[in-house]
């Protein structure tokens, strides 16, 4: 097969672009440990309202000092509907839905995961102080553009950790 | 110079209206071509539903369910309906230009028939607000059985197609030892097995699991295990609707322009090397999912990366070609060609304006794949504006300049209304580019796709979206218009366009030698590359399912919020 000699070196620039686009992704993935949300734990979400891991929604913090958010996504609003967190610091998000699927966006973030009934989704990132608007991103019904949360991200100073007990983090 | 030509014409052509042989297959053609029209037109109408209900204005008739129903109802005319009848008309144009003939008429006129009964029976129930799943109808958000059973008979009606499709290429092949079939013929087979590999997952999710789930057979659903399924067929269903746009650009647009194609061997190659790697790559829609290793959604955004290969190949082949058109036609210079091709030509200007839009949404294709920055567009309007520059701009752009050049070929009839045809891609182009960009920074600031109001209680990070919603609805309004004057050029053609005689389809002529002094022709290998493609496809979806499988899952039962 004869291939022109400008096409040649245009498939070998490709193929350099291709080669710089690995290994970006690559750098990335294992060198910043940046993955998607891609937990895998499993929950029976008719029974998720009383299951432990969910029945306090919020913010809490464990033992270790780690700030954790846990919260349920329902048709059309997201529980609890309003959290407040500490700026600058890492907080793991764990969601779940009790009917269809949903998708959670901190707008203009990085922190969004699609949160699947029968499914634990979780991720982890920090925020610079500010208030946030949380969306659903994923269509669940005539009331989707409803579904919507508030985010307050006060610094470091001004967080007052929950007063209740350690939340019930597997 | 064929046989065929140089043979007296027998002196007993019968004296009926009856069709010459190698036209047999046009009213099948015409027929496609006509579901398309008209889905196309009433698609064109709900996206302007959703534009007018984004606008903010105070209209009787808006409603929140009337918008999630205008969406599911665009998405499944445009994304399937039109798409589909579009592509199988061409494949029927190409089968009977390289044979004569189509293979078994009579079952492909069935299969048309199933397809449109199904299309029908699935948009009724759409329209009578049963079904407002969107067109991806993720469970466990649950449609009307008639719904999945109506989209199952599209998908088995396009199997009849398809299995057409390669027992045509077949036949040329065996009619013509050791000679390549045509470039298009080429392509339209690699497209049907790309097809048939596909919709192995549509066809397990609907049959398996969401048929029976919706008649009440079994209680619930796995929500992952569909989205799986679905996103193994939801992105080799891009390059379905992409590869006959490639086919138009490789074999007809050279001629058109007034040139050549550049390189014929290596279209082969592409073309080839998109049903080898279209479908392990699904994943890569799937980023956000739980329930999915990191991992394999790597291995699937490695995979995505290399399809950009042949893609980028296209670009340098149809540029080159362009070029050879422009100096034939007199221009000089660096850039000098570029002015004195045909603009006024509706199909080579579709074209050139589908691949300018396509050249943006592939940079934005690039961001989408990128692993970790996909956190950041994942849901946004971000990705309704991506998938708007290529599925709505490189395809359903090229379709319709296709439609202008094929149209008049299959019915004997005059293109009618010339004018609007040849204004009607620049509205095109204009309409997306307002739709498109304000839609792609819209959703860098974060507004969710698919949202019927986009206030949210004042927020405070709202306020960004609102003046880009309006001048992306005023590129609706736009985008409607050029959809009218397109569907009115096709019903005048159709209808009232004066009977004259047409030339015929006649493929671009090709720099070098065909085949590329066609000797082992490798990349002609359809069959083979198949396999490689299953092989393929099983390295990429076997461990991933058997794990999903094997988790311990909680079903969920249907709900009908709409």
């Amino acid at each position: 097969m004869n291939v022109d000699l400008y096409e040649r070196i245009w498939m070998w620039a490709v193929g350099v672009v291709l080669a710089l686009f690995f290994t970006s992704t690559a750098v990335a993935a294992f060198g910043h440990q940046m993955h998607p949300p891609s937990h895998i734990e499993t929950i029976d979400p008719a029974k998720a309202l009383g299951d432990p891991r969910f029945k306090k929604q919020g913010v809490s913090v464990d033992a270790s000092g780690r700030v954790h958010a846990q919260v349920l996504g329902l048709m059309f609003t997201w529980l609890p509907a309003e959290m407040t967190i500490p700026a600058d610091t890492p907080v793991t998000f764990k969601l779940t839905s009790i009917d269809v699927i949903h998708g959670y966006q901190i707008v203009r973030t990085n922190g969004q995961t699609m949160v699947v009934p029968g499914y634990v989704s979780q991720f982890t990132t920090q925020f610079e102080a500010g208030e946030y608007l949380i969306a659903c991103n994923e269509y669940c019904g005539v009331g989707h553009h409803l579904m919507a949360a508030k985010l307050h991200v006060v610094p470091q100073s001004q967080w007052q950790a929950p007063a209740r007990e350690v939340a019930d983090v597997r | 110079m064929s046989a065929e030509a140089i043979k007296p014409r027998g002196p007993v052509e019968p004296p009926s209206r009856a069709l010459p042989r190698n036209e047999a297959a046009n009213p099948l053609i015409r027929a496609n071509i006509w579901v398309a029209v008209l889905a196309f037109g009433v698609a064109a109408a709900m996206a302007m539903m959703q534009a007018i209900s984004r606008a903010n204005l105070e209209l009787p008739y808006r409603s929140a369910s009337m918008y999630y129903m205008s969406v599911t109802a665009h998405g499944i005319l445009m994304a399937l309906v039109f798409t589909t009848f579009f592509i199988m008309a061409l494949g029927y144009a190409v089968v009977q230009k390289e044979n004569g003939e189509i293979p078994w008429p009579r079952l492909s006129w069935a299969m048309f028939w199933l397809a449109l009964a199904g299309v029908v029976m699935a948009l009724g129930t759409v329209f009578a607000f049963k079904s407002s799943v969107l067109y991806t109808f993720y469970p466990p958000l649950q449609a009307h059985p008639l719904f999945y059973i109506g989209l199952t008979l599209l998908v088995v009606g396009s199997w009849g197609w398809a299995a057409s499709m390669i027992a045509g290429w077949r036949k040329a092949r065996a009619a013509h030892p050791g000679k390549p079939v045509s470039l298009a013929m080429h392509a339209t087979a690699a497209n049907a097995m790309l097809w048939l590999l596909a919709t192995v997952g549509v066809a397990a999710e609907m049959l398996l699991l969401l048929i029976p789930w919706s008649l009440g057979l079994v209680k619930t659903v796995d929500p992952m295990l569909a989205r799986t399924l679905f996103w193994y067929f939801g992105h080799p269903l891009v390059y379905f609707w992409v590869l006959p746009a490639y086919a138009i650009w490789y074999t007809v647009l050279p001629r058109e322009a007034g040139g050549k194609l550049f390189s014929e061997p290596l279209g082969r190659m592409v073309f080839t090397l998109f049903l080898v790697l279209s479908t392990p790559v699904g994943l890569h829609h799937q980023f956000q999912d739980p329930g999915i290793p990191a991992g394999w959604k790597l291995f699937h955004t490695f995979n995505t990366m290399i399809i950009s290969f042949p893609s980028l190949v296209t670009a340098f082949t149809i540029v080159a070609s362009l070029e050879i058109a422009g100096r034939l036609r007199g221009g000089t210079g660096l850039f000098g060609w570029i002015r004195t091709l045909p603009w006024g030509n509706p199909l080579v200007s579709s074209v050139l304006l589908a691949c300018l839009l396509f050249m943006v949404g592939g940079f934005g294709g690039a961001v989408n794949a990128a692993y970790a920055l996909n956190s950041v567009v994942h849901n946004t309007a971000w990705i309704a504006a991506h998938f708007h520059l290529t599925v709505g701009s490189a395809a359903a752009l090229t379709f319709m300049g296709a439609c202008y050049w094929l149209v008049p070929k299959v019915s004997g009839r005059e293109l009618e209304l010339k004018l609007l045809a040849k204004v009607q891609p620049y509205l095109w182009f204009l309409g997306m580019a307002l739709f498109s960009f304000t839609g792609h920074i819209a959703g860098l600031l974060g507004l969710p796709r698919r949202v019927f109001a986009t206030g949210y209680g004042d927020a405070a990070q709202a306020d960004a979206w609102q003046t880009l919603t309006s001048v992306s609805a005023l590129g609706g309004v736009v985008l409607f218009a050029s959809a009218g004057l397109f569907v009115l050029v096709m019903l005048g053609t159709l209808l009232a366009g004066e009977r004259r005689a047409q030339p015929p389809i006649i493929w671009a002529d090709s720099l070098g030698e065909p085949g590329g002094g066609y000797r082992s022709g490798l990349w002609d290998r359809l069959g083979l590359w198949f396999a490689v493609a299953v092989v393929l496809v099983a390295i990429a979806y076997v461990i991933p399912l058997w794990d999903l499988l094997h988790l311990t899952r909680y079903g969920s039962p249907g709900f009908k919020p709409f």
